[in-house]
């Protein structure tokens, strides 16, 4: 088996898999789940049986983690259901848009973060949120329908 | 694509760095990351030091060189390599001491890419005063087998740790520089500079 040398796969997924936490989790714990994201990744790397979507493998991963820190979240502090969001002055409009991404319902983050901030393609979506394809491109549409309500 | 999906891929979001370097300290320290390397300037060019928690395992030359090296050792050690530039302190201490002509510190080397006939043409080679050269033939006997001057020739062509187990001391029997995997004219640099400092040490 041919495994890259794992480096490889951080340099080239890190980004992606970043701004689809930033987008699900929040900044700050995007952060802590983009590196226990590839601390799994890493501890089960060596057992890896299928290598041809190490891509997808990651964002599954990244998901899990993503959804175990909402839900511990939700558990601790359950009326703080909407994430902190990068707010940089400069950039308000991205500030706000940032902000109605993460009161999206989670499938529909999920679904929107993965396609559009992860970059994935719609069987990938599907993959990693163990749903059909059908069913992903329903997420991503009514996640989008959400956010254009009251958007302009 | 629509104006918000189109909106939605250009946002701009925060730098991944920080969490990437957390991540390579934290894998390394509790060894989920077998290897560590990391890039260290010299004055033969960049040189790329790939270590364990063992020691040196790897000293890489360029592009080339290094893409050889990191394939080898996820071959023959582990693909769990992580980039993590504070893990290589000790190369960088011992690099710049050596091309200062000052006396090196001790070195930890992890021999895990070196076969035993390797080691024992690489402790000939060690054992080479700074400045002198010698000849295949002569390191060949000295690792205890004159008649195999063409393997121990493979055998030094294959050094993992380059300069650190000093091959760039071996040539030809007419005085030739014959063959570096770092090309001649780091040989030459190399060989220049110790007989330089050879002298003051």
């Amino acid at each position: 088996m041919n495994l890259p040398p794992f480096q490889t796969l951080v340099d080239e997924h890190s980004r992606p898999l970043h701004r689809f936490l930033c987008g699900m989790v929040g900044r700050d714990a995007a952060d802590d789940c983009l590196q226990e994201t590839l601390l799994a990744g890493l501890r089960s790397y060596g057992r890896l049986r299928d290598t041809r979507n190490l891509r997808g493998w990651l964002f599954t991963i990244a998901h899990r983690k993503g959804i175990d820190y909402l839900r511990k979240r939700s558990k601790e502090q359950p009326f703080a259901s909407v994430p902190d969001q990068p707010s940089e002055p400069e950039d308000v409009r991205d500030a706000e848009l940032w902000r109605r991404v993460a009161r999206l319902p989670e499938k529909q983050r999920a679904a929107v973060t993965l396609r559009y901030l992860g970059d994935l393609a719609y069987a990938d979506v599907a993959t990693v949120m163990a749903i059909s394809e059908p069913a992903a491109r329903q997420n991503v549409r009514a996640g989008l329908a959400s956010l254009r309500k009251d958007y302009r | 694509m629509s104006d918000l999906a189109e909106r939605i891929t250009k946002l701009r979001h925060p730098s991944e760095d920080r969490a990437v370097r957390r991540f390579a300290r934290r894998a390394f320290t509790e060894g989920t990351a077998e290897v560590a390397f990391g890039s260290l300037p010299s004055p033969i060019g960049d040189l790329t030091a790939l270590v364990t928690r063992r020691g040196l395992l790897a000293l890489a030359f360029d592009t080339d060189d290094l893409d050889e090296a990191m394939m080898s050792v996820t071959r023959k050690v582990s693909p769990a390599i992580v980039r993590l530039p504070s893990a290589v302190g000790s190369v960088r201490s011992w690099l710049d001491a050596y091309f200062g002509g000052r006396p090196v510190p001790p070195l930890r080397l992890d021999r895990s890419l070196i076969t035993p006939f390797q080691d024992r043409v690489l402790a000939a080679t060690a054992g080479i005063p700074l400045g002198e050269v010698r000849t295949y033939g002569q390191v060949a006997a000295l690792a205890g087998n004159p008649k195999a001057a063409r393997a121990t020739g493979r055998a030094l062509g294959a050094n993992p740790i380059p300069i650190v187990l000093p091959c760039h001391r071996v040539v030809a029997a007419d005085g030739a520089l014959h063959g570096y995997a770092g090309g001649l004219d780091r040989k030459r640099l190399l060989l220049d500079h110790e007989r330089e400092t050879m002298p003051r040490r």
